[in-house]
């Protein structure tokens, strides 16, 4: 591989009202490299990316591209040096076509000063078979799944001549197959020498897209090395700054395997993509599913905390027959359900740590007619010490706080209600390691306290670091089931999972 | 320090940078107007007790609306029809005293009106999901138009005394009728939508339908409530027309869905759903009132008024908005 630097980041220091953010740190890109940027939260990854695009100036340090120092004062600085940042979505307009798009603003022009429709779809059509992207130029952005937003956002930006992109967490709302397209895509752009710097927090897609790491923590440059000889657990030694704490690795748990099950399914019908699922979940069990999107696991969960109408089959609890019509049935029968988008499915993004954490019991904190709030903010100043959510206090607004201190807000906001099974659909997505960790510990704490859990999750290394049995779903049935001592490596898991 | 902000109670949590001014932009507003009015029409008497309990006489319905109508933007809906609703009303009611249903009849007849109304758009907007916008909008057409058919245009006279003195046009030593029925209804909203489940629940709808109903609320009953509840306020406030006026006309509350919005958004609730206040609501519906009659004794034409009316509002509203983005 080519290994010219093409991006040096040297010395870089900046202080927000005297406390420093960035201190020194220096970072650097090759051409046509994938490069993950890594660090928990507060780490500086997201200063560093600003001061790259040219929405903070440093207050020290140099960037020197191609070996020639250049200044980034503002954004159009960073944009005349090729240097891109890849929004998720926010930056398409739905309705106008991908050409539309890509020359949005800048529409080439007839003779006559008016758009040329022509020249637009004509140009874009060679941006996208020099991709070898697969799409037609007049298709409405809205009419395309997610993953070909991002494509369609990136050729934008190579048609303005950029050479280094940046993205961040560019796979959070794709399925597994659109982040195929996508990695398929980026692996392209390598070959046209164009450079990504990628952010993410997870580990398997860093490994598998990336070429190398850097690392940042507390605002340092700690390492930067070669996937070729870096490990998946010195990577998170070095995010955490400590040893790998026991968090991923797996040790074998006790629970009551003999007794009746906690919860018991059988024969569950839901919708076109639950058909005929049976399992039963054990007092003090983690109990994983793992299978591809829409292969039913997120959709098993919703129906069995009753957003979704279940068609046919029984659930047991306790033993007990129980039917389950809607959320609060669910919940009267001690099932709690973290929901896989939190901020569309688990927060009021708008309200306080408060009245988020209240929702679910505010029947319960009732003193005759009235919500008791004096009670109410002693419950949630208790949780928000238990599971150390990083708060100024407790009437912040939701949507201020970081992603892995919103997660622990709708685990507690469950919590707090004490249920008996806890329905985790993909428990740890896009927060920080650091949080990460805290959060595997907050549901083994559960687990132990003789309570069950349910967990999807399509991060694999987390699912073998929690789970004490793993089933497997695949087109709407659970298809295989291990015990996690006899699943020898992620291989064996990810072969199953494809069916 | 931390600890210390934790402890105090929310409405004192502010330096003058994290000034909340889309709440208390009303109260400023309307301190302003009030000492405007104060000083440029002394003469004409704006501060006489008697002016200034007309003002109250002449925003009560719209506030009485507004109260209800903060429940329904709260909860991220709106409800177009309340002005016809109260025409509809009142004239159902009178209708049935007529009949000799008594004022107890005649009570049950405008309240179950307006309740009725709302009922059924609370169950056009969560049973065929259409969005509430178009729902009452429909509504408020289909109201008028049946207000003007049910008597053929013609008023119906109330002579029912007790009825005309509770609704509107009794006075309790020197306070209207129309004051007390101001001040109760707004201290069982704001009590309603700060203390109870159903007020937070309504505010976690509006704030975002989707996790308050991964919560367990039943999102469908808490917007059929708050329509209900405007329907129902709306009968209400056609009443206390009617009442005031000894008689039921169509043209009761005409235009009144704008002014009842106008309060509710100018007191500091947001469109959008989700943040509430039913106090400032309260103030927003005094500001437009105090506004009115003050462009009146001003002698300013209705023409004229209705310009000076709506940049005020534009104006209090953009300048809440510029000064909660400093």
């Amino acid at each position: 591989m080519d290994t010219q630097v093409h991006l040096k980041m040297s010395n870089i220091c900046k202080a927000f009202n005297g406390i420093p953010v960035l201190e020194k740190v220096g970072f650097e890109l090759r051409k046509g490299e994938v490069h993950a940027l890594m660090g928990g939260n507060g780490a500086g990854k997201s200063t560093l990316m600003k001061i790259l695009t040219g929405v903070y100036r440093a207050d020290e340090g140099a960037v020197l591209l191609d070996g020639q120092p250049i200044e980034i004062q503002n954004t159009e600085d960073a944009e005349a040096h090729g240097i891109a940042m890849i929004f998720q979505e926010f930056s398409l307009v739905p309705s106008l076509t991908v050409a539309q798009n890509i020359f949005l603003n800048r529409e080439p022009r007839t003779a006559m000063g008016l758009i040329d429709d022509r020249a637009c779809v004509r140009k874009t059509r060679e941006l996208l078979q020099e991709l070898n992207v697969d799409i037609d130029p007049n298709t409405p952005v809205e009419q395309l799944g997610v993953g070909y937003w991002q494509m369609t956002e990136i050729t934008k930006a190579l048609s303005k001549n950029a050479k280094i992109l940046i993205m961040d967490e560019p796979t959070s709302s794709l399925t597994e197959n659109e982040t195929e397209v996508l990695f398929r895509f980026i692996k392209k752009l390598k070959e046209k020498e164009i450079s990504v710097i990628y952010i993410s927090h997870r580990m398997d897609e860093i490994f598998e897209i990336c070429d190398r790491t850097t690392i940042l923590r507390d605002g340092k440059w700690v390492l930067t090395e070669s996937h070729d000889s870096l490990t998946v657990e010195r990577m998170i030694e070095h995010i955490i700054g400590g040893n790998m704490e026991q968090a991923f690795v797996w040790s074998e748990r006790q629970y009551d395997r003999a007794g009746e099950p906690l919860l018991r399914v059988s024969d569950l019908h839901s919708g076109s993509r639950v058909r005929g699922v049976s399992f039963d979940l054990h007092r003090g069990e983690i109990l994983g599913i793992a299978g591809l999107m829409g292969s039913g696991r997120s959709e098993t969960m919703r129906a069995l905390f009753g957003i979704d109408p279940i068609d046919r089959g029984e659930v047991f609890i306790n033993g007990s027959k129980t039917a389950i019509r809607r959320p609060d049935d669910a919940i009267a029968a001690g099932l709690a359900l973290v929901p896989e988008d939190r901020r569309v499915q688990g927060l009021v993004l708008d309200q306080d740590v408060k009245s988020n954490m209240l929702l679910p019991i505010l029947n319960r904190i009732k003193k005759g007619l009235f919500v008791d709030d004096p009670a109410g903010e002693a419950i949630v100043q208790d949780y928000v010490r238990k599971l150390n959510i990083k708060t100024d206090n407790i009437f912040k607004a939701v949507n201020l706080l970081s992603g892995g201190n919103q997660q622990k807000i709708v685990l507690a906001k469950w919590l707090v209600n004490a249920p008996d099974i806890l329905l985790l659909d993909e428990p740890t997505i896009g927060v920080d390691i650091g949080a990460k960790i805290e959060i595997m510990e907050i549901i083994r704490q559960f687990a132990d306290a003789g309570k069950a859990v349910l967990v999807v999750s399509s991060e694999l290394t987390e699912l073998l670091a929690l789970a004490d049995r793993v089933i497997v779903f695949h087109q709407g049935s659970v298809t295989q089931q291990f015990d996690r001592k006899n699943i020898a490596s992620e291989e064996v898991l990810q072969h199953a999972i494809q069916g | 320090m931390q600890s210390k902000a934790n402890n105090l109670p929310a409405s004192t949590r502010f330096s003058l940078r994290g000034f909340d001014w889309r709440r208390y932009i009303v109260y400023v507003a309307f301190v302003a107007v009030f000492f405007y009015f104060s000083v440029t029409l002394y003469d004409e008497g704006f501060l006489s007790t008697n002016n200034l309990l007309n003002i109250a006489r002449q925003t009560a319905m719209i506030a009485i609306m507004a109260v209800a109508m903060t429940f329904v933007i709260g909860a991220a809906q709106i409800d177009l029809s309340v002005g016809s609703v109260a025409a509809l009303s009142a004239l159902i009611s009178a209708l049935a005293m007529q009949a000799g249903l008594g004022m107890f009849g005649g009570i049950i007849a405008g309240l179950g009106t307006g309740a009725l109304i709302g009922l059924i758009n609370g169950l056009l907007i969560t049973q065929i999901a259409i969005p509430a916008f178009l729902v009452t909008l429909g509504m408020m057409i289909i109201t008028k138009g049946l207000a003007m058919w049910v008597t053929d245009t013609a008023p119906v006279p109330i002579l029912n005394e007790s009825f005309t003195f509770l609704f509107g046009s009794g006075d309790l030593g020197p306070i209207p009728v129309l004051l007390f029925w101001m001040v109760v209804i707004g201290i069982i909203g704001h009590v309603l939508l700060r203390k109870t489940v159903y007020g937070r629940r309504t505010l976690a709808v509006g704030g975002n339908e989707n996790a308050a109903e991964f919560s367990g609320v039943h999102v469908k009953r808490i917007k059929l409530l708050v329509m209900v509840g405007s329907g129902m306020l709306a009968g209400l406030a056609g009443m206390l027309y009617a009442g005031r006026m000894h008689s039921a006309r169509f043209t009761f509350g005409e235009g009144d869905e704008l002014s009842v919005i106008a309060a509710v958004i100018l007191g500091g609730t947001s469109l959008f759903g989700g943040t509430a206040t039913v106090i400032g609501t309260i103030f927003g519906a005094l500001m437009i009132g105090m506004i009115n009659n003050g462009l009146i004794i001003m002698g300013l034409d209705v023409s004229q008024q209705m310009v000076v009316k709506g940049l005020i509002i534009i104006l209090a509203v953009a300048f809440g908005k510029k000064a909660a983005q400093r």
